[in-house]
């Protein structure tokens, strides 16, 4: 299926969606007075995108709808621009929701509520459009211009805070970073333009496969393409930015990025290294094409960035910044599934991203809550956090990390074990240790938080917290399915199962 | 599926209820308001009670003419691999279940008077640790297992971080991390066995019952074997893996030390039984004299740390160590009498550590010391408890009589078969142990009362009497009567020895199978 412009619009409806929501935005914020109504549009928008794309994979011509219920819409968009496939359709799923749940966080934090809202929500549908078409890039311009899209507003949104130094800072930050990692990657495009002659990831496949290419230079050009891809999911050695970012960057604003934009640089990562620069064999096995050893660079990066990002952790004070290296190090256990060249590998972690999503998520609401009611960010803001008002967003807290530490009955323990079978399964038992020991790693800090949230006494200076209402259904929405899926995952990894399904023209 | 017909009779639903009463309990205690304090221990004593008097149905059903798993519930959980919902006892599991479900309600009993401040979240935790070493006892699907035995942790994390004494955080975390490192390996140690049976050509499962069968070279055994090994010995505590035990049963409160040594010590000794020793039987047969010398060091080294502590909790927390040990031995002789001695004292040492403790937890509430120094000549102001004391005292020096006579004389028999040296040094810690355990005891209870306050001590209370008498009752009972305990034991024990005696023959096989393979160049 390869459609044209005007077959392509009924396929576009989730982007056309937000971005007609984002432009209606900035429109109404010059006569609202009431500026969460600009929030309750944005958040009625994610919604209506989660449904739309939902809607792809049963497409609305009648001819398709009996393929579309077995395997979903496939096909080229916008004359072979980007692509619709079960792939791309989960991650504007997990898009959808990342956005959701960052606007519905965003109505409830005092960070975000004392500045110009109106901005702030068009640019998260905005940053939101670019993580869809992220999911779809099967071109290196459109890989290139989405990204582009995402990283402009994720630098806007960093700086949101105008008067607040380290908001300022760390936009600056980001975008100096951001923009070198940017123009590496488009030099290393343009070298993989010049070797295959074409844009398209399957052209730039067909002419690996057949021509003679050098290896050398399609490693160098691959190599400078992971400067772009490593920046958005903060591999080692591009994650320097995070912690600082993130730091300094609204409450919910740093949960997206490490969510929605960690998520989109996997979606684009894959989609390229996989159909792109591999071939499928049997059993669901890949192979890179023309000798080009990226997965023994990717097994490396891994194990860097897993180690780092924990190592790193350790020594935290600011639950942000905690945060943001535990989210560097989960860059790495996600990478794991990568390295592996296997559609097991792939379907972990896609399970895994739900999951991550979740506690994730569910960390940062819990940062926020403190935030607004103490202010405080520091380890020491937390302390005896359950015993002063604060039992629920302690306890789903408690839940959250837990998770993320990989313990069962929760969400993250199953991710984990996709990973980790993966792994085992395509004997990389190096990797797999490595993993075990940064997952020890790991636990440490997230038992210290634990540890401080309830078993060290508050001494009397941490204020009090109150969860108000709409934050304590915004933390129930996240800590519920963090234990459910503990409990009961099958459709989720089914879901993840089919998803791995790449449109091959 | 047809080699599996369940003994208990098909849809029999007693095992999961004893599994998840408490945690039902535990939520319905959570759920009540934080003024209801005495509510919230009624509530907790009776899901306990009522989880204890369900696990008699499964004795009562129990049919002991067989090894094979009973009562079993076999439910698909993550169908696509293999992951089910798989429960069963056998004569091995029975026991300690019932040995969870016994002394839950009576820590909970005791914990009325001892634990003041956050009741409710303390009778949650206890009964969710319930369910997880019960859960642990008897899922016989290794990720189920594998789900249930870090389940246990966090409860107790809880316990001793929030409810212990001075440095409870340090003991905490360090019972977290050491407990959890070693569990990991063995998650690690699992999928590659899954995937051992997978290249076999069979569907994916968890079914220890099926895993049992698979082909492995002596040297995938081995590793195997070190990673499940390593994570069971932690939590025995094997020397030199002990260091966690002394903090964590210091610290933790007393109903903490009593499910910690009664109890959760005994996953570790279980889990040698269960899976280490029968998955991997060639790797156990190598790693035997290894395990019975360590076993013996720690008997040894156990006992004579325990007799240098001034401190009664320390001592008691050492003489776990030295016990354990004697557990191990009898677990390493591979025969019979030495797995149903192992057994047998796994079941006394929770009963008698645990009454240790808790006598210990009832002078340190009157007295607000453990140091054996500030007691003396407890026999005049309180006789009935130096009673009690001595009785619990006897029992764990093995006097002939109460139970631990029973356990040790069948480990020492059955060990002696496997290496009489070993025997020999075991046989010299129990000499030590009668030392350690008799000195304390004369010290702390003979002799005239050298300290004022001790003189006008309160002696036991009508509830704590109520926490004793049945330990007691049960000390004697098993020391006097042990046949129908050993009885029902007989055939799952004997099982397990003949299907570890058939892997070794079939270890052998696999590997002359591969050695052609191997000098191929195939790795």
């Amino acid at each position: 299926m390869d459609l044209g412009n005007a077959a392509s619009v009924a396929y576009s409806a989730p982007e056309l969606i937000l971005i007609a929501a984002a432009i209606g935005i900035v429109a109404a914020d010059l006569v609202v007075s009431a500026k969460e109504q600009l929030g309750a549009v944005a958040l009625l928008a994610c919604a209506a995108a989660l449904v739309a794309a939902i809607g792809l994979r049963m497409p609305f011509s009648e001819r398709w709808i009996v393929q579309g219920l077995l395997h979903g819409a496939e096909g080229w968009l916008w004359s072979r621009m980007l692509v619709v496939d079960g792939f791309a359709v989960f991650f504007k799923l997990v898009f959808a929701l990342a956005a959701f749940v960052t606007i519905w966080m965003s109505l409830g934090s005092a960070e975000v509520q004392d500045g110009d809202e109106g901005e702030y929500y068009a640019l998260v549908l905005a940053s939101t459009v670019g993580l869809f078409y992220m999911a779809s890039a099967a071109n290196l311009l459109m890989a290139y211009l989405s990204l582009e899209l995402v990283s402009l507003t994720s630098y806007v949104l960093t700086g949101y805070r105008r008067h607040d130094r380290r908001s300022g800072e760390a936009a600056l930050k980001y975008l100096v970073y951001g923009g070198v990692a940017s123009a590496v990657m488009i030099y290393g495009m343009s070298w993989l333009y010049g070797l295959a002659g074409s844009l398209e990831y399957l052209k730039i496949h067909d002419a690996l496969t057949h021509g003679a290419a050098d290896p050398l230079t399609v490693f160098v050009a691959v190599v400078l393409v992971l400067a772009g891809f490593g920046f958005k999911i903060a591999a080692v050695p591009f994650h320097m930015w995070a912690p600082d970012v993130y730091e300094g960057a609204p409450i919910p604003v740093t949960a997206f990025l490490s969510v929605g934009s960690k998520a989109a640089g996997f979606a684009i990562l894959i989609r390229l290294f996989y159909p792109g620069l591999s071939e499928s064999g049997e059993g669901g096995a890949w192979a890179p094409l023309a000798g080009v050893d990226w997965p023994g660079l990717m097994l490396v990066v891994c194990m860097a960035t897993m180690t780092l990002g924990n190592l790193a952790a350790l020594g935290q004070r600011n639950v942000k910044r905690l945060l943001a290296y535990s989210s560097i190090a989960h860059a790495g256990y996600l990478l794991m599934g990568f390295v592996v060249l296997n559609d097991t590998g792939l379907r972990a972690v896609l399970f895994y991203l739900v999951t991550y999503y979740l506690m994730n998520l569910g960390a940062f609401v819990v940062v926020m809550v403190v935030a607004n009611a103490t202010g405080r960010e520091d380890m020491d803001g937390y302390r005896g956090l359950a015993w002063r008002g604060g039992a629920v967003p302690a306890v789903a807290m408690a839940i959250f990390l837990f998770s993320l530490a990989g313990i069962p009955p929760l969400a993250g323990f199953v991710g984990k074990f996709y990973l980790f079978a993966a792994v085992v399964e395509q004997r990389f038992y190096l990797l797999a240790l490595v993993g075990f020991a940064n997952t020890l790693v790991a636990l440490y800090y997230y038992a210290r938080l634990v540890r401080t949230m309830f078993l060290d006494q508050p001494r009397g200076d941490e204020g009090v917290v109150a969860l108000d209402a709409h934050n304590a259904f915004l933390l129930y929405f996240l800590t519920i399915p963090t234990i459910a899926l503990g409990l009961y995952w099958a459709p989720v990894i089914a879901l993840a199962e089919r998803s791995v399904r790449f449109f091959l023209g | 599926m047809s080699g599996f017909e369940p003994a208990g009779g098909t849809g029999n639903v007693l095992l999961s209820l004893v599994v998840w009463t408490p945690m039902i309990g535990a939520f319905l205690v959570l759920l009540l308001p934080r003024e209801q304090v005495d509510g919230a221990k009624r509530a907790a004593f009776a899901f306990s009670l009522i989880t204890f008097l369900l696990s008699l149905g499964l004795w009562a059903g129990f049919r002991p003419d067989t090894a094979e798993f009973q009562f079993l519930e076999q439910h698909p959980w993550i169908p696509d691999w293999g992951i089910q919902y798989l429960l069963g006892v056998d004569g091995v599991s029975l026991f300690l279940v019932l040995l969870t479900t016994f002394l839950t309600p009576l820590v909970i009993l005791f914990s009325f008077g001892d634990v003041q401040k956050r009741v409710k979240e303390y009778f949650f935790f206890m009964l969710m640790l319930e369910t997880g070493m019960i859960g642990a006892f008897v899922a016989l699907d290794l990720f189920l297992f594998y789900v249930f035995w870090e389940i246990m942790l966090v409860p107790m994390y809880f316990i001793i971080g929030i409810w212990g004494g001075q440095r409870r955080v340090y003991a905490s975390i360090k019972f977290l991390i050491y407990t959890l490192t070693a569990s990991l390996l063995m998650l690690l140690a699992i999928l590659y066995l899954v995937g051992a049976h997978v290249r076999a050509g069979a569907p994916t499962t968890f079914d220890v019952r099926l895993l049992y069968d698979v082909a492995l070279s002596p040297r995938e055994q081995g590793w195997l074997f070190a990673a499940f090994a390593l994570a069971f010995a932690v939590k025995v505590p094997m020397f030199p893996l002990h260091t966690w035990l002394p903090d964590a049963h210091v610290e933790a409160p007393t109903g903490g030390s009593v499910i910690l040594a009664g109890v959760m010590l005994k996953l570790g000794t279980y889990g040698f039984l269960r899976f280490a020793m029968p998955l991997f039987p060639a790797a156990t047969a190598a790693a035997t004299p290894f395990i019975l010398a360590l076993a013996v060091i720690g008997i040894v080294y156990g006992a004579m740390v325990a007799m240098v502590q001034p401190d009664l909790k320390k001592l008691v927390a050492y003489s776990s160590v030295s016990h354990l040990g004697f557990v191990m031995l009898g677990l390493f002789a591979v025969n019979p009498m030495g797995i149903q001695g192992a057994i047998y004292q796994m079941l006394n040492h929770g009963l008698s550590t645990g009454a240790l403790f808790l006598l210990v937890g009832m002078i340190y509430e009157r007295r607000h010391t453990r140091l054996i120094a500030d007691f003396g000549g407890l026999w005049k102001p309180i006789p009935r408890y130096a009673a009690v004391f001595m009785l619990v005292t006897l029992s764990s020096i093995g006097l002939p009589g109460l139970n631990g006579f029973v356990g040790e004389f069948l480990i020492l028999l059955g060990a002696f078969g496997q290496s009489r040296l070993a025997t020999v040094v075991a046989s010299s810690g129990l000499v030590l142990g009668a030392v350690y355990m008799l000195w304390m005891f004369q010290r702390v209870v003979f002799g005239p009362v050298r300290h004022e306050e001790n003189t006008t001590l309160e002696d036991l209370r009508p509830r704590e009497i109520a926490v004793l008498v049945p330990v007691v009752a049960m000390i004697v009972v098993m020391g006097v009567y042990p046949k129908p305990f050993l009885e029902v034991m007989e055939p799952s024990v004997k099982g397990i020895v003949a299907r570890m005696e058939k892997g070794q023959a079939r270890g052998v096989a696999v590997e002359a199978e591969r050695a052609p393979a191997k000098q191929a160049g195939d790795v």
